[in-house]
């Protein structure tokens, strides 16, 4: 089983290729959209060589997903994420650090969410770890 | 001007790879301008090229019942194609995915190498297209609807050759 900074570095390599950032950018906290430019093509682009660099599946709407909230009309309010929301969204994504979307859980801040880490935590859960 | 940057297909395996050439004229317009004295076939249009041998090819793979666009490109140029030669433009698809794919993609005069690239097509649902645009797999529409056809021919088994 790969060890986390094992997991980060190959998560770092892909990003590198598939963003055409400096390797340096990628840091654990960095965010792929605000911080890494990415674009939502990019996710795309990332599932596809994150699949080939560790060999595993990753299905639709499980790492990224895009329509957590449109199942229930209860999921937001006044453009806040509410706490039946909240709880969706643990639930769907048990792999995202929500500790500081707790505090100002705005819907467009959720971008937010999806750092280098966030992705490097679901590849440990996928790979047993 | 018709928007068909391929000739035709000379081979098609389903969901793997598919080949396809290009004809090179100087009657085509745009050798005029690029480059006034010095024609030479415009980068942008190889890759068009080589951009609908693979589209076709994931098309096809999900029998064109989706939308399929273009979405990344990663291209590296190695020589010039002139009017007079034929570029043989083949993609190999590298993922197949339900929301998009990718294709590696070659372009050759003979056994020269012409130019690479990576190729990321994205399959918009519909509620990701543009609000003006209707969700009628636009892409494999009108004048390319004669390009399938013929992909469907040499994929069953025909030279590729015209009748």
């Amino acid at each position: 089983m790969p060890t986390k900074d094992e997991v980060f570095q190959k998560v770092r390599s892909t990003l590198v290729d598939a963003l055409n950032v400096d390797e340096d950018e990628v840091t654990p906290s960095a965010r792929l959209r605000g911080d890494l430019n990415a674009e939502s093509i990019d996710f795309l682009d990332i599932v596809f060589r994150l699949e080939k660099q560790f060999g595993v599946k990753i299905p639709r709407e499980e790492l990224f997903p895009e329509s957590i909230f449109q199942g229930d009309a209860d999921f937001v309010a006044d453009g806040k994420v509410t706490p039946k929301g909240l709880a969706e969204l643990q639930e769907r994504m048990p792999f995202a650090d929500l500790s500081e979307f707790r505090k100002d859980p705005r819907l467009d801040k959720m971008e937010d969410l999806f750092t280098v880490d966030l992705i490097v935590n679901y590849l440990q859960r996928k790979l047993g770890g | 001007m018709r928007w068909l940057w391929i000739d035709r297909f000379t081979a098609f395996e389903p969901g793997r790879s598919a080949a396809a050439v290009k004809c090179l004229s100087h009657a085509e317009d745009h050798f005029a301008d690029h480059l006034p004295g010095f024609p030479v076939m415009p980068a942008p249009l190889i890759l068009e090229g080589l951009a609908q041998t693979g589209g076709i090819l994931v098309g096809q793979a999900h029998r064109y019942e989706k939308n399929v666009v273009l979405a990344k490109m990663a291209a590296k140029f190695h020589r010039e194609a002139f009017p007079g030669e034929v570029l043989t433009y083949t993609a190999t698809a590298v993922d197949l995915g339900e929301t998009g794919a990718r294709v590696a993609g070659e372009a050759r005069v003979g056994g020269e190498l012409v130019a690479e690239a990576d190729i990321l097509f994205a399959f918009p649902t519909a509620d990701q297209l543009p609000p003006d645009l209707p969700d009628t797999k636009f892409v494999f529409g009108g004048e390319m609807a004669q390009l399938l056809r013929q992909a469907e021919s040499v994929a069953a088994g025909a030279s590729g050759r015209p009748p």
